[in-house]
């Protein structure tokens, strides 16, 4: 088990590298069997027929989603996003050039889909669909987390994000699908979470919790698990329940809720806030996996849905609920109208669980010994997800100034890393888009690296020893790839451990303010 | 498919049939990774096999830490601890030698 690869160097500044033309080649991620592709709808091994069936997938997609034929059609190769990919940054590979790996989709698409590439395929760089090409795809669309950065560069606004799903959606339908996610998916939509936690283990990690809380702090603060007629449900990522440095952010989010007074819950039968369905591109699989949040929902009767710390379960949350499922405006269906008129419309639905904290400070409900973070010096890691495709507080690059009121509402130490680096130009973790699988570990290493040089500069200049994010991915691939760079694995922490240390944990405001409204009257 | 002491094992190393767990498959796949089982290994193991015959799932690895720990002394309850032991993290090795399946996420 010991890589059998090279760790990059840090350099001073991000150059754009000399080319190592194959230097990623390979067989890309384990495959899924059938055991994991069949309940998914996906065929179990590579179908006899599979070009047939991958151009006509392609022919499908094209005609359903017009933006996936404007980004095929509208690249005029200007090279702008060349040097703008972390993996291509880290691994030299010409082909993880955002340009490049988008053209071993286009070029099949021009073939077939192009009058010049029908008839003149040389002239216009029309490729066939062998073999060779979708072992291409299958390793090099696994090589993009789908991050979107090379997108803010692209002068068409082309999202390759979008261009990476169709191809795993069309490798998906020939049966090539990828092990991690798909396995995923099909615990994800059968037992309610990625990890595949049942129940009586969710139920006794909670209790377990809730001791541990008791202990530390004195105060007995719940973790409430399918509590019909709680008015918030908390959809967060299941690595909270199970993984470090994740769980210290959920008990964050426990002390907000305590302090705030609010009746929550969560569900064990929607125990997840992250949907891969978006990852393999597929819109069915992951509305099968966000239709377990609105029949949670409607169970529980809740009035408002909010979202935990991960990165693509807000941009599910925030751009695509509404119509899969009937949280936020859009839906059209029985059950969709039906949670639209449950759901109080006076708090924006769904809500991050940064904008319920940041309002909270904001209207004076929390107060806060910022002195408690003193020893640590903070920077802020912005994920793709959130950065790219989301906002937060209804106010334009609010998804960029909530998190960081709220990390310097708690803290007195905050620096941001380099301007190139953060916001909407944030590099990628290298875990993002299904990628954060063991398998996968080089890409991953070599893909953190812009990330790592951005933060070497600020640990130099400004002794930061905290890294802080608002992902379960990102938060589990730095605790694995910051000790290759000679970083203390445990400098990653959540937003909400920062805000659940430094918060200041009094009785329960409602009653204070009845029993001082008695001594007034 | 790769085997170990006869036992098949996924592509990552983790048994198929996790009926096929015994003591010597734990030792030979911790040798493989070049680390010899002391009493802390098996420890760590019974916990995690007697979990999952209760839940069907590893544990969580703050339900992890803190069993140990109360358990085995405080200075043993946490995961620093637990990653001197399996340096490929508790939740991926440990369970790997512990003959339980891969857990699988954001983690």
């Amino acid at each position: 088990m010991v890589e059998k690869f090279d760790i990059p160097t840090l350099p001073t500044y991000i150059e754009i590298p000399d080319i190592e033309k194959g230097a990623m080649k390979g067989d890309g991620p384990f495959k899924s069997s059938a055991e994991f592709q069949n309940p998914l709808g996906f065929p179990g091994e590579k179908v006899a027929d599979w070009q047939t069936v991958a151009i006509a997938k392609m022919a499908e997609l094209k005609s359903k989603y017009r933006s996936v034929q404007v980004f095929l059609d509208a690249c005029v190769k200007c090279g702008a996003c060349t040097d703008k990919c972390h993996y291509f940054l880290g691994s030299k590979d010409p082909k993880n050039m955002p340009v490049a790996r988008q053209d071993l989709f286009r070029s099949v698409y021009r073939r077939h889909f192009t009058f010049a590439g029908k008839y003149f395929p040389k002239l216009v760089g029309a490729k066939d669909l062998d073999e060779t090409m979708l072992d291409d795809w299958y390793n090099y669309f696994h090589q993009c987390s789908q991050c979107r950065r090379c997108s803010v560069f692209c002068p068409y606004g082309i999202d390759t994000a979008e261009i990476s799903m169709a191809a795993r959606e069309v490798l998906d339908t020939v049966g090539v699908g990828q092990k991690y996610c798909n396995q995923i998916l099909g615990k994800a939509t059968t037992v309610g979470n990625n990890l595949g936690l049942p129940e009586p283990a969710l139920r006794d990690t909670l209790l377990d919790l809730e001791e541990e809380i008791e202990e530390e702090t004195g105060i007995a603060i719940k973790y409430p698990l399918d509590v019909k007629g709680a008015e918030v449900l908390l959809v967060t990522p299941s690595a909270d329940f199970f993984a470090e440095p994740h769980i210290d952010g959920l008990i964050g989010y426990g002390k907000v809720f305590h302090q705030d007074g609010v009746r929550w819950t969560m569900s064990s039968f929607a125990s997840e806030g992250a949907n891969f369905g978006m990852f393999i591109g597929s819109y069915d699989v992951m509305r099968k996996a966000a239709l377990r949040i609105r029949k949670a929902a409607l169970d529980l009767e809740v009035s408002r849905i909010m979202v935990g710390e991960c990165g693509h379960a807000w941009r599910v949350a925030y751009g695509f609920w509404n119509t899969l499922t009937g949280v936020g405006a859009g839906a059209t269906d029985v059950f969709g109208l039906k949670l639209q008129n449950q759901l109080d419309p006076r708090y924006s639905q769904p809500q991050h669980i940064i904008e319920y904290t940041h309002d909270l400070i904001k209207r004076g409900k929390l107060e806060f010994d910022k002195s408690v973070n003193d020893h640590r010096t903070v920077t802020f890691h912005d994920s793709c997800n959130i950065a790219r495709a989301s906002n937060m507080g209804g106010i334009p690059n609010g998804q960029f100034i909530l998190p960081r009121e709220v990390i310097k509402a708690v803290c007195n130490n905050f620096v941001d890393m380099a301007r190139d680096t953060i916001m909407e130009s944030t590099f990628c973790c290298g875990g993002g888009g299904g990628l954060l699988t063991d398998d996968l570990m080089e890409i991953r290493v070599k893909g953190a690296m812009p990330r790592m040089q951005a933060l070497k500069a600020v640990e130099g200049s400004d002794n930061v020893d905290t890294l802080v994010a608002i992902c379960a991915i990102c938060k589990s691939q730095f605790s694995k790839v910051l000790p290759k760079f000679d970083f203390d694995p445990y400098m990653i922490v959540s937003v909400h451990q920062l805000v659940g240390e430094a918060l200041i944990m009094d009785k329960p405001q409602i009653e204070e303010d009845l029993s001082a409204t008695e001594v007034v009257g | 498919m790769a085997d170990i002491l006869g036992a098949p094992v996924d592509e990552e190393g983790f048994l198929v049939n996790l009926k096929d767990w015994n003591k010597d498959i734990a030792i030979a796949m911790a040798k493989a990774d070049d680390i010899e089982l002391s009493q802390e290994h098996w420890d760590v193991i019974d916990f995690l096999r007697n979990y999952f015959e209760e839940y069907q799932i590893a544990p969580a690895v703050r339900v992890l830490t803190k069993a140990i720990g109360k358990q085995f002394g405080k200075e043993k309850g946490n995961s620093k601890y637990l990653y001197s032991l399996f340096p490929y993290g508790p939740g991926k090795q440990g369970c790997r030698f512990a003959g339980l399946p891969k857990p699988t996420g954001c983690i």
